[in-house]
């Protein structure tokens, strides 16, 4: 099943009527297990929090004399679970909480790094790079030809290199080290050197994936004299890792290790440039 | 107390981007408040999941404070799920770049101050596009 079409667990700390309150430091450690975990915990307390939806809820208190309340959604559509934690600690409301996840089936979480671009339309002139970049149909656009992302786990982990190519700065990674790739605010400054960047890689011979084709074009070539695939590679490792340090694209080694062979990119290449050619055609004529 | 601001907490799980000490620190300042707030493990992994709790928290009348990131990722995480944000209505704290008692503060402040507008712009549309 697609993450996104998992159900999610929504947790309710609850200490109003009926139940105990907790002390600030078990509140915090609770809440930092569950966090830990990867749930969305709801601390009820002084104050609106954010209305129901359809969710699975778990209700999680000190009930009094350990008697959870029954209720249930008025419209059928929510699953509500109570659960006493009186006498538990922060790691045996974790296991409970496990407990209930498994019942409900509802998403395990921490499974995948969530890394993928997220696009400032703000900035966003819909000019199709990313997605005449990308080789890993990450992009694509909708009915109305603008640009999205649309296959979010297909994205590398840890590789920015998308947005090394978008002339506006407006694709960002919110988990990168640095900005404006990590979402601070873009600078004059910023832009005009991620321009250059652009410019280098033009300089080198076109776009990145071009660099790799042509080095693997000639490493191939080389090789296939000496018909050791075990040199071939390391050759190819050690042009990757040369490419990437003279473009200063803090690409991860392991993702061009991992790019596919000249002759797929070749193929992706063109397919992912006919889709942006498409979308850029289709904009013109509506 | 309906312009009392919702408070939302992201603890960005999966990435050490956001110091722990400063995360530990906003989240235990949180739970001495007594305030009602809402905590998330990693805002970036339900907009992965295009989690529909997104639309919830985004959600009312009420301003919303956000302790995560920065505010231009936060925005457009939202804007991305159709979960748009409100760009007079919301502030999020950068918890990169504050100390966490300097977060804490913010948070914790009833007054708004609304920090979604495009860069160097006045807060103008609600971002909202897809992914």
């Amino acid at each position: 099943m697609a993450i996104a079409d998992e159900i999610t667990l929504r947790i309710v700390l609850y200490e109003g009527a009926g139940a105990a309150t907790l002390d600030a430091a078990e509140r915090g450690s609770t809440l930092t297990a569950l966090l830990g975990k990867g749930y969305a915990v709801t601390c009820a307390g002084s104050g609106a929090v954010a209305p129901a939806d359809d969710s699975a809820l778990l209700v999680l208190g000190r009930f009094e004399n350990g008697q959870t309340p029954e209720a249930e959604d008025a419209n059928g559509a929510v699953p509500i679970r109570f659960r006493d934690i009186d006498g538990l600690d922060s790691e045996g409301i974790t296991a409970l909480v496990e407990e209930e996840r498994k019942s409900t089936q509802t998403a395990q979480h921490g499974e995948w790094k969530p890394w993928f671009p997220v696009i400032d339309y703000d900035r966003c002139t819909n000019c199709m790079q990313c997605l005449s970049f990308c080789l890993f149909d990450v992009y694509g656009v909708d009915d109305e030809q603008e640009i999205q992302v649309q296959n979010n786990d297909n994205c590398k982990t840890n590789c920015p290199a998308c947005s090394r190519v978008c002339p506006e700065a407006a694709i960002m990674f919110p988990k990168y080290k640095s900005g404006p790739i990590n979402g601070d605010v873009v600078s004059d400054g910023d832009l005009n050197r991620e321009k250059m960047k652009i410019d280098i890689s033009a300089l080198l011979g076109g776009d990145i994936y071009q660099m790799l084709r042509d080095r693997s074009q000639r490493s191939r070539s080389r090789f296939s004299k000496e018909r050791s695939s075990d040199k071939a590679l390391g050759e190819r490792t050690k042009c990757l890792t040369k490419l990437a340090a003279e473009a200063d694209i803090d690409i991860p080694l392991e993702v061009l290790q991992s790019l596919p062979s000249a002759d797929e990119i070749a193929e992706k290449s063109a397919a992912a440039n006919a889709k942006a050619t498409a979308a850029l055609a289709a904009q013109k004529s509506g | 107390m309906a312009d009392k601001p919702r408070i939302l907490f992201c603890h960005c799980n999966y990435a050490q981007v956001v110091p722990e000490e400063v995360k530990a620190g906003v989240l235990q300042s949180l739970c001495e408040s007594g305030q009602a707030f809402e905590a998330v493990a990693d805002l970036c992994e339900m907009a992965a999941r295009r989690d529909p709790a997104l639309k919830r928290l985004a959600a009312g009348e009420a301003p919303v404070k956000i302790a995560a990131c920065y505010p231009r990722a936060v925005k457009w995480l939202f804007g991305g799920c159709q979960a748009p944000l409100s760009a007079d209505r919301t502030e999020v704290v950068n918890m990169r770049e504050l100390s966490a008692k300097d977060a804490a503060r913010a948070l914790l402040d009833e007054k708004v101050t609304p920090n979604l507008a495009a860069d160097g712009l006045a807060a103008a549309t609600e971002g909202e596009k897809k992914i």
